[in-house]
Parts: C-alpha cells; structure tokens; sequence
C-alpha cells in the first residue's frame, strides 16, 4: 500500500520536473528557433526530468522520506532508465540528426561510451577548475582594464575607413565589369577548342586588375572583422567598469576576493591529496561537527543537526549546480548553434547534462555522512569510488593550472592590442 | 566615377536567413557557392542605372550592408552594430519563410536601426514591441523579402504568403518573396533563367522609393 502512495508521489515530482524541462526548452533555449522534431523536446525535458529525480531522491534519503525499499526501487528503475537515454536514445538521435544533415557537420559522432562516469567526472573536473579560477577574475575589478570613450570612438573611425576603403574597391571592380561586360569581354571560362586557342593568344588585362583588387578587398575585409571584433569587447569593458560602481558591483568584488581565496585553498588540498595519496575518509559536515564538538567544546544533538545540515548543503550543491549548468548551456548554445544545427546542439547538450548530473550523484557522496551514503553504493555497485576522486582531484588541478596560465596569457596580450594605432 | 552619388542600403535579418547569398545575387549576378557565418559586416555594390532610357538617366551606386548577428546579442555587439546604421537611404528586411520567428524579430532589427538617430546615447528603450506609431514618421524607405520559398511545400505556400503580406502592411514596405537557390546555378552568371525579370523588378522598386 505505502508503495502506491510513495510510487504516486515519484511520479508526480516526475511530472513536474518534465514540464519545466519543457518550458525551459521552449522559453529559453529555443526561444529563436522553430520547434519542428519535438522528439528533441521529449528527450531534453525527460533526461532532465530523470536526472532531477535522482537528486530528489538522494534528499529523500537524508530526510527520510518515503519507505525505504520503495525508494531503492525507485533508484534502481530511475538509474536504469537514465543510462538507456544517455547510452542508446541520445546517441541514436544524434547520429540520425546528423546523418540528415551530413554535408554541413564536420564533427564525426564518438563511439558508444561505457563508463559514462569517466566522462561526466572528466568534465565536472574541467568545468570546477576553470570556474574556480574564472569566478575571481570576473568578479573582481582589479583586472579590469582602463578603457576611455575615445579609445572607442578612435576604433569606431577606423573601422567605418575601413569600409569605406572596402566600398571604393568594390566599385572601382563593378566599374571595371560593366565596362568589360559593355565591351563584350564576357567574363566567362573559355568553352571548345576555339575558345582555349583564343584565351591562351590573347590576355584580359581587366580580368588581371580584377583579381589583384580581389586580393586587397580579402585583406580589408579581414581587418574589418577584427576591428568589429575589438570594438565590441572594449564595449563590454566599458560595461563591466560600469557595472563595479554599482552596488551590486562592489559586492561581487568583494566576494571575488574571498572566492579566490577559497580557489587557492582547493587547488593546495588537490595537491596535497595526489602527493600523499590521501582519499578524505569523513565529508565535511561530519567533520565540523567533530570540531566544534571536541574544540569548541559545544554540546548539541549530533543526528538531528548532522541530518539538517546535510540537506542544506547537499540541497545548496544541488541547485547551485543545475543553475549553473542550464546557465553555462544557454550560453553555450546561443554563441555557437544556427537554425540548421540547433538539433543536435540540444541533444548534445543533453547528453552532457545527463552526464553531468551522474557523476555529480557520484561525487556528492563524498559530502554526505556515511549513513545516507548506503544507497549511492548500494545502487552504484561495484564502482571504484576512490578512482573517481582522485580522477576529479588531478583533472581539477589540470585544468584549475591552465586556466591561470591562460587567462594570464590573454590578460597581458590585451592591452598592447588595443595601443597599437 | 567620382560623380556618381552614394546610396546607402542595410540589409537586416536574423542569422542564416540568406542575407550574403542576397547581396552577393544583387551585386554578383552569381549564386553564393559557400555561404557562411558574417562576423561584423560585409559590404557590396552595385552598379544601377536610375530612371534607365529616359533622359534623366543617372548611374548610382547602391552599397548594400550586410550586418550580421542577431536581435538578441549582448549589447556591446549592439552598440558595435550601431556604428553601421548612420545616414541610412533605405533598410532591406529579410526573413525566412520557413522560420516564423525570424519574421517576428523583424520588428526588433527594424526598431533597432530606426532608433539609432533618435536616442543619441545608443541605449535602446523599448522592449520590442511592435508600434505602428514608430513608423508613422518613418522617412526611410522598407523593402521586406522573404526567401526559401522553395523549401515550402506547395500546399502550405498560400498560408505562408498570406501571413507575410500583414507584416509587410505593418511596415508600410513593399515585398518582394524570392527563391535563392543552387539548382539555377550555371557556369555563366549572366544566363539564370528568370533572373532578369527578378532584377527589373527589384531595381524597380528601388527606383520607386528613392525619393530625389
């Protein structure tokens, strides 16, 4: 009876995190697009849902909701279906979108993957390390680079010279066509013996200009590029230097001097676990509570305040994580789809979610107290999960590393950029 | 050469809508073999004689602008765009008859070029929504093409062609809706077929709204 009742309330919460996968899709990520296959909607909005309800069922064990073998079947049906999508239903999809559409992706389609969990945890790494050294450098306004109005206005007339000088070669070459057109010089490829006898004796001496003029145009149109391209991010620096003004500004300062601290504070552990070789035995809310405890000598309910205080944190990870996920995807499906290809960015994306969300399950493990952890292994088997930290650790480092090493780089490069007249 | 005077034409549209492979077709009599993605703005011309065979006949320059990207760009790209929009002679609109947002943000280029004289500052105030008013005084002559009508299936066209006739009545525009397409591509440009009807009847409307 007790299964029916949890078994509906499963389903319910199913429901509704299908829907807002759904309207997230239609409001926000296809919000230019047409929505023609709406099976790309239905596998998007159902990875997500499946993927939520695995953090919602990671908090029904803290909490305590629910009977617990009703709950472990949920797990186990839940984690079943959820590796069917992301290893036979997306990868279908996209190999079908992408042979509809061959001639335009170069991008070949990977191999099945086993071990979803290399992959995910390979890139929940990537991400960490980058936004943990990225955070700080956005935040703070130390970084930011003096840019006046007339370093603006001094690009913007460059790049209108640029294409006036465009505009004057282009004419002179319609000029020179019409009046070769006027002539009878046809522009046209010499067809039939006669033909390649007369073009081999005699020689166009517009066609020649032609092609010479061409070759400047192609050389103008690339500065212009690259001058729309630097004026648009001395715009938004512009925009950023506003923006530290203001309140909000002086805030996200502040807390990017403290992010950063605590960036230091994860690459040192990082270091410190791969040299020594250490795997953390206890997660952190177990620990504080250890510490204030046995230093700080205060007296309080250990289970009832351990269970709370997990649900916080696990929840804080949670929602933070997602945000940021869905965040960091519309991003990343505005700058780089088109009409024709946005299918199979968004199944991509999906399959990246999916991935991203079961080695985050993994990886949350480590921040719970041991009793709530017996499902995760329960349901997960046989995985190593000492690996998979240690993986996180060295990846994390990797990345947190190059990251400084190139945001270093590009910091520097900048400025002379912009100096040169 | 240097007597011949300038016009300034934008052609506005969202991304991947055929605005190059249009330009490139006014001004190349050639169909675009590789289309791709226009970072900033490309610019052609065409040479067009106005009021041809009469004897006021004159030889004008038309530079078409081609500006890339889309009504949703962050707005530093905004305000980079902006700096194309000066002293503008007239606004070709492209949309895509296969993608009915592409006609809807129609409205938002049109109010995003429109605007640029009237708030000096580069910030746009509205929220996009379409105003008949705006273009009440609206100066500047609008032409608003639609292409890919290839793509749509014969059955489905009268409702497509229906529905894009009220949106060039909003904007008090002229339209013109065009098939760009490959399969007319021969080696000389000079012999697609149908294509002089095509440019008689562009250039015509151009020489319409081109007020002296």
């Amino acid at each position: 009876m007790s299964f029916l009742i949890d078994s509906s309330i499963m389903i319910t919460s199913q429901i509704l995190f299908f829907g807002f996968g759904w309207l997230f899709f239609m409001r926000q990520l296809f919000k230019d697009y047409e929505v023609r296959q709406y099976v790309v909607q239905v596998i998007f909005s159902v990875t997500f849902a499946f993927s939520c309800t695995m953090f919602e069922l990671i908090i029904f064990e803290i909490l305590g909701v629910l009977n617990s073998s009703s709950r472990y079947f949920h797990w186990k049906m839940n984690l079943c279906v959820i590796l069917l999508i992301l290893v036979f239903m997306v990868p279908f999809y996209i190999g079908y979108f992408i042979v509809s559409n061959i001639r335009l992706w170069i991008l070949s389609i990977e191999q099945l993957i086993s071990r979803v969990g290399v992959i995910g945890v390979t890139l929940m790494a990537l991400l960490s390390g980058f936004g943990a050294v990225n955070c700080p450098y956005t935040y703070m306004s130390y970084f930011l680079r003096n840019v006046t109005d007339t370093d603006i206005l001094a690009l913007e007339r460059r790049l209108l010279q640029t294409m006036d000088m465009i505009i004057s070669k282009k004419k002179r070459m319609a000029m020179t066509r019409r009046t070769m057109f006027q002539k009878g010089e046809v522009h046209n490829k010499p067809s039939g013996f006669w033909g390649m006898i007369k073009s081999v004796t005699t020689s166009a001496p517009g066609s020649e200009n032609l092609t010479l003029i061409q070759q400047e145009v192609d050389a103008l149109e690339e500065l212009s590029r690259q001058l729309f391209l630097e004026t648009t991010d001395l715009y938004a620096t512009k925009e950023r230097i506003e923006y530290s003004k203001t309140f909000k500004g002086k805030y996200f300062n502040f807390l990017g001097y403290f992010f950063s601290i605590y960036c230091v504070w994860k690459i040192f552990m990082a270091t410190i676990n791969i040299v020594f070789d250490r795997v953390g035995k206890t997660d952190p809310v177990t620990r504080g509570i250890e510490i204030t405890v046995n230093y700080l000598g205060i007296q309080f309910d250990v289970k009832f305040w351990s269970q709370h205080i997990s649900f916080i944190l696990v929840g804080i990870i949670i929602v933070t994580s997602i945000r940021g996920l869905l965040i960091t995807l519309t991003k990343f499906f505005y700058a780089i789809s088109s009409s024709k290809s946005s299918n199979v960015i968004v199944l991509l994306l999906a399959q990246i979610m999916g991935m991203y969300f079961v080695s985050s399950v993994l990886l949350i493990r480590m921040s719970m107290p041991l009793e709530y952890r017996t499902i995760i292994t329960e349901v997960l088997g046989e995985l190593q999960f000492n690996f998979y930290h240690r993986w996180f650790d060295v990846i994390f480092l990797v990345s947190a590393l190059s990251s400084i090493l190139f945001l270093y780089l590009a910091h520097k490069q900048a400025p002379e950029k912009h100096m040169a007249p | 050469m240097a007597s011949l005077d300038r016009v300034k034409v934008l052609v506005l549209g969202d991304s991947g809508v055929g605005k190059s492979s249009l330009v490139h077709l006014l001004c190349q009599n050639q169909v675009l073999g590789n289309p791709s993605w226009t970072v900033g703005c490309s610019v052609d011309v065409r040479v067009h004689d106005y009021k041809e065979g009469t004897p006021e006949e004159k030889t004008y320059y038309i530079e078409l602008w081609d500006v890339g990207g889309s009504v949703g760009s962050a707005s530093s790209v905004k305000s980079t765009r902006a700096v194309f929009y000066n002293s503008v002679n007239g606004i070709i609109l492209v949309h895509d008859l296969t993608n009915k947002k592409s006609s809807q943000n129609l409205y938002r280029w049109s109010l995003e070029a429109l605007n640029r004289d009237l708030v000096p500052t580069g910030v746009l105030v509205t929220n996009g929504d379409y105003d008949r008013e705006q273009f009440a005084d609206n100066q500047i002559p609008l032409l608003v093409i639609g292409t890919k009508l290839d793509q749509i299936h014969e059955t489905k066209r009268h409702e497509v062609l229906t529905r894009t006739a009220f949106l060039a009545e909003d904007f008090n525009a002229e339209e013109i809706n065009l098939v760009i397409e490959k399969r007319y591509f021969l080696r000389d440009g000079n012999q697609i077929p149908g294509f002089p009807d095509r440019k008689r009847f562009g250039g015509g409307t151009l020489k319409s709204l081109h007020y002296d």
